[in-house]
């Protein structure tokens, strides 16, 4: 006899995320993936001036904040035939880039540590042996037996306290925790220093876009004007400072991150053949080098990987009707078309109609509609997107920089190819390409100052930033690779303003409900078949939804045609 | 004044058994106990006496509800405090979904303990609107709606904290035409002070500042008449602004990137909002004061503001905003002000700082009475 837990609220993700799994045998045999909390952001943002969407659709998320942003603008300029000058284009790769030196860094230690570092065991480590570890994997200065033992009696004095605060009823001693003491101690001194590090990567944002959550955009190009006489625009005291912190952003991944994400992998090998899921992968390509349009210059390649055949990559067109298509089987919608046809986001429709049960409850109806997500599919396919589907998309185009990293990360860990197939690998691969990118970034920085010391200053292309000059209709779309996988937006124009606005987004992929034919998402998909050794304590659940690094807030949105659902106001205590 | 009753802290471990007649000798002799139970050396053991007699750290319950998380990763870009030394050493995070270990069955239990162990004592921090549409299913937490968590939570809340522009005005779903009914706290919450700490999101030493300021004063403080801290939002963007000179002088931005934005002139005709704007930006600054959004080219899009969302396009200038009859509007005002006779330049400033006086002088006497409405 199989039985049903509930995991809900699913913590240190982005949002409102429901599991429920039936075990049978300490297996999983059956999973369900909710999101729980809508916005309809796209309803609000009908009948509103294109170029403000970035701004309203940046509010979407605040953890792979401007994301968000870059791909609306994207949408415009794809839809008004916009061409943004060189240095924008550099200006928001280095964004981008160090939004991923910074997400990944944080997901890493604050959102998805707890799930392998045992916090209360590393109080037993010994910090001299500690120090000889850590020193063995790295040269980061901050690795003297003093540091560590400071740490330990920080956290000590922590837990005298009696008040545990963010570590309070944790899983800690559960038999699925492997780590020596000394590896959970460098963890948890390295989880306090990233919380300190994250916030110097993002000024980056800040010089750039004015502040960090939501950085500003500019349909056109950046609105940082580079000028390099004045104290106001982009000289050479911000540029100096960027580049400070995107090398100490450097140092931070490559001397602290990746060796802490090796060593505390060799300890889970195991984790290398579970959770694998779909083994269908698919990324859009992002950081172009040569204009958006340019699919090869993309230093994050697109493409679409079918059963884990990495010898094979289709092109993904996302203009095309019948590729990427939502459907709603399973999902708290109505479409006039009946639920049994799936709608390009450009011809997107949807009506919300919540049809579960009466809060509160304990079980959602999963024979019936469960989500608020709707369930998109390429070519009919349930693919993952993400790290991990970069990743593999890279290697299997035989970009060299991919198979380098790749190549050396299995080597290391003496792991043939296919345990990248796994939630081991998708928390591997998202080290991976924070190294790429924290590489990659030093090459648009330069060819930023080089830029400007040649002359060309431009940031802008406002030539059609007045709505006069804009077509009486026009369709776009914009594309990405957030750090949580493949993400675009497409936008219809009508009357210089916004007719209809869809968002898919890579959590929608991911943790969607299963679609009409029964198949299943990636998130449902991945944790078929994962051993629970302690039902009351479902850690290996968390491990598993943890690798995709869940963005609920990004998943739920879409538009209702007549709004129709105000309801009453009602007064907590009246 | 509800306020006197939050200062009032939890008795110590120390306390608490000098209280019931343990000398000093026995309360080490516990800490060392202690110490050996949770596996410290001996050398930390003077540590675990400090701790234990330290006065505890006040528990935090911090909710998510509509929203999209930037207001927690603001807040732990805070540079001073830093966001560790918040959590090991000043307040008991004993509910955050973003951060805790504990999820599902094991994360509710967290919440319970902390609700009942520290009923009237503890600070509810909000993240978020409720949608109270369709009897609130749009937002749903462990099977329960954000609306019967927000009964729940805020029952016995000591002060509760709205941040950010979600939590204070219902910020982007909230805009027209609000399809979820999005509603902010204050709106749900009666008979009990609401800080509300808008923007989208607040500035992370801002937010630090409102947690530090409670533990630092023992008080909450002192808030104007929309319910929002003084300290950080009793000027304008505008009043604050280092482009604020120019746009005195008539000095413009025409359009994005002209000779005129690579010279950093003032951002109003592009569609600024901070002269109707109520922030610490122009102040304080972003990252560890690192820029704002204005010194970085962009306009202010206004986003501590009520309703910001549907107050006219982006990039649209205002059209008006208090105190803008006096200094003309920004065309005309150009070219008085380069046309122009000293006179002129002279009488316009007097009227501007008479107006200002008497501004600044209203909004303090504001806030006073806005406090009363709030706290009492």
């Amino acid at each position: 006899m199989s039985k049903r837990i509930v995991v809900d609220p699913i913590t240190r993700i982005e949002g409102h995320l429901r599991i429920e799994v039936d075990i049978e045998n300490g297996k999983i045999k059956d999973a369900f993936s909710s999101g729980t909390m809508v916005r309809l952001i796209e309803e609000i943002l009908k009948g509103r001036d294109p170029r403000d969407a970035w701004a309203f659709v940046g509010r979407v998320c605040g953890v792979c904040t401007s994301t968000h942003s870059l791909t609306s603008v994207r949408a415009v300029e794809d839809a008004l035939d916009i061409v943004i000058p060189p240095n924008a284009e550099l200006v928001r790769n280095i964004m981008h880039c160090s939004l991923y030196m910074h997400d990944h860094v944080v997901h890493f230690y604050h959102l998805h540590a707890m799930d392998w570092v045992d916090v209360v065991n590393a109080l037993k480590a010994d910090p001299k042996k500690t120090s000889e570890l850590a020193q063995s994997l790295s040269n980061w200065p901050k690795s003297s037996p003093g540091y560590f033992s400071d740490i330990q009696k920080r956290i000590s004095k922590f837990v005298a306290s009696g008040q545990l605060g963010i570590f309070a009823n944790g899983y800690w001693g559960h038999p699925a925790y492997k780590l020596p003491a000394e590896v959970n101690l460098i963890g948890l001194a390295h989880y306090l220093e990233a919380l300190e590090w994250q916030k110097e990567i993002v000024k980056v944002h800040a010089i750039f876009g004015g502040k960090n959550p939501h950085p500003n955009y500019l349909v056109g190009g950046m609105a940082c004007a580079i000028g390099v006489d004045d104290v106001s625009g982009i000289n050479a005291e911000r540029l100096a400072m960027v580049g400070r912190l995107l090398v100490e952003g450097k140092n931070f991944i490559e001397q602290v991150y990746i060796p802490d994400l090796m060593a505390i992998a060799s300890f889970y090998k195991d984790w290398g053949a579970i959770g694998g899921g779909l083994g269908n992968y698919m990324a859009y390509g992002d950081l172009p080098t040569n204009g958006i349009r340019d699919m090869a210059g993309m230093k994050f390649p697109s493409g679409a990987i079918l059963n884990k055949d990495i010898s094979k990559v289709y092109d993904v067109d996302l203009r095309q009707d019948e590729e990427v298509q939502e459907f709603i089987n399973h999902s708290w919608y109505d479409y006039a078309g009946g639920d049994g046809i799936g709608l390009h986001p450009w011809k997107g429709e949807t009506k919300m109609n919540y049809t579960g049960p009466k809060p509160p409850f304990e079980h959602l109806d999963v024979d019936n509609k469960y989500s608020y997500l709707k369930t998109p599919r390429w070519k009919g396919n349930a693919m993952e997107v993400g790290p991990l589907a970069r990743v593999l998309v890279g290697y299997a185009r035989g970009r060299e920089e991919y198979k380098e990293v790749v190549d050396k990360a299995l080597k290391d860990l003496n792991v043939p190819v296919t345990a990248l197939f796994s939630t081991l690998g998708r928390t591997a691969a998202r080290g991976l390409e924070s190294v790429l990118a924290s590489q990659w970034v030093q090459e648009f920085y330069d060819q930023l100052i080089t830029n400007i010391r040649n002359g060309d200053t431009r940031m802008a292309d406002v030539t059609k930033f007045e709505r006069e000059t804009w077509p009486k209709q026009a369709v776009g779309v914009g594309f990405s690779e957030a750090p949580r996988g493949a993400l675009a937006h497409w936008i219809n124009i009508e009357d210089q303003k916004i007719a209809n606005y869809q968002l898919v987004v890579p959590t929608t992929w991911n943790a969607s409900p299963r679609d009409g034919k029964g198949q299943m998402s990636a998130y449902e998909s991945s944790l078929i078949d994962t051993p629970v050794a302690d039902e009351k304590q479902p850690l290996e659940i968390l491990r598993t939804i943890h690798s995709f690094d869940p963005c609920m807030a990004c998943a739920v949105h879409l538009y209702d045609e007549k709004g129709d659902t105000i309801g009453r106001v009602s007064v907590v205590g009246d | 004044m509800a306020t006197e009753t939050l200062i009032k802290k939890p008795l110590t471990y120390y306390e608490e058994m000098r209280m019931k007649g343990y000398s000093r000798r026995d309360f080490m002799k516990f800490a060392s106990m202690m110490a050996a139970f949770i596996g410290v050396e001996s050398s930390a053991i003077g540590q675990v006496a400090k701790a234990l007699e330290t006065k505890e750290r006040v528990p935090v319950i911090w909710m998510h509800f509509q929203e999209c998380t930037c207001c927690s990763e603001s807040f732990i870009r805070s540079s001073h405090p830093i966001v560790a030394d918040i959590l090991l050493d000043m307040i008991s995070l004993d509910y955050s979904e973003t951060l805790m270990a504990a999820s599902g069955v094991q994360a509710e239990q967290s919440l319970h303990n902390t609700l009942e162990k520290y009923k009237g004592k503890y600070i509810l921090c909000i993240e978020g609107s409720v949608p109270v549409g369709a009897d609130g299913v749009y937002c749903m937490i462990g099977g329960k709606t954000s609306l019967q968590v927000l009964e729940e939570v805020s029952e016995n809340a000591a002060a509760i904290i709205a941040w950010g522009s979600c939590a204070s005005n219902g910020c982007v779903q909230s805009a027209k035409p609000n399809p979820t009914s999005a509603t902010p706290i204050h709106k749900l919450v009666i008979g009990k002070p609401v800080i509300k700490v808008p923007g989208c999101p607040p500035i992370g030493e801002v937010m630090a500042g409102v947690i530090v300021h409670y533990l630092t004063f023992g008080r909450i403080p002192e808030l104007d008449r929309l319910g929002r801290p003084k300290a950080f939002y009793s000027k304008r963007v505008h009043d604050t602004c280092y482009r604020r000179a120019y746009y005195d002088a008539g000095l413009f931005v025409e359009s994005f990137d002209d000779e005129n934005a690579k010279k950093g002139y003032c951002l109003y005709k592009v569609g600024c909002k901070g002269p109707s704007t109520y922030n610490a930006c122009g102040v304080m600054k972003w990252n560890e004061g690192t820029s704002f959004p204005i010194q970085s080219g962009h306009p202010c899009i206004g986003c501590s503001e009520e309703n910001y969302w549907d107050n006219g396009r982006l990039y649209e200038r205002a059209s008006s905003f208090a105190g803008f009859g006096i200094e003309a509007d920004a065309d005309n005002w150009g070219k008085v002000a380069l046309g122009v006779t000293a006179a002129a330049i002279a009488g316009h400033a007097i009227a501007t700082n008479v107006s200002k006086y008497k501004k600044i002088h209203e909004l303090e006497l504001e806030g006073k009475e806005g406090e009363k409405e709030v706290v009492s």
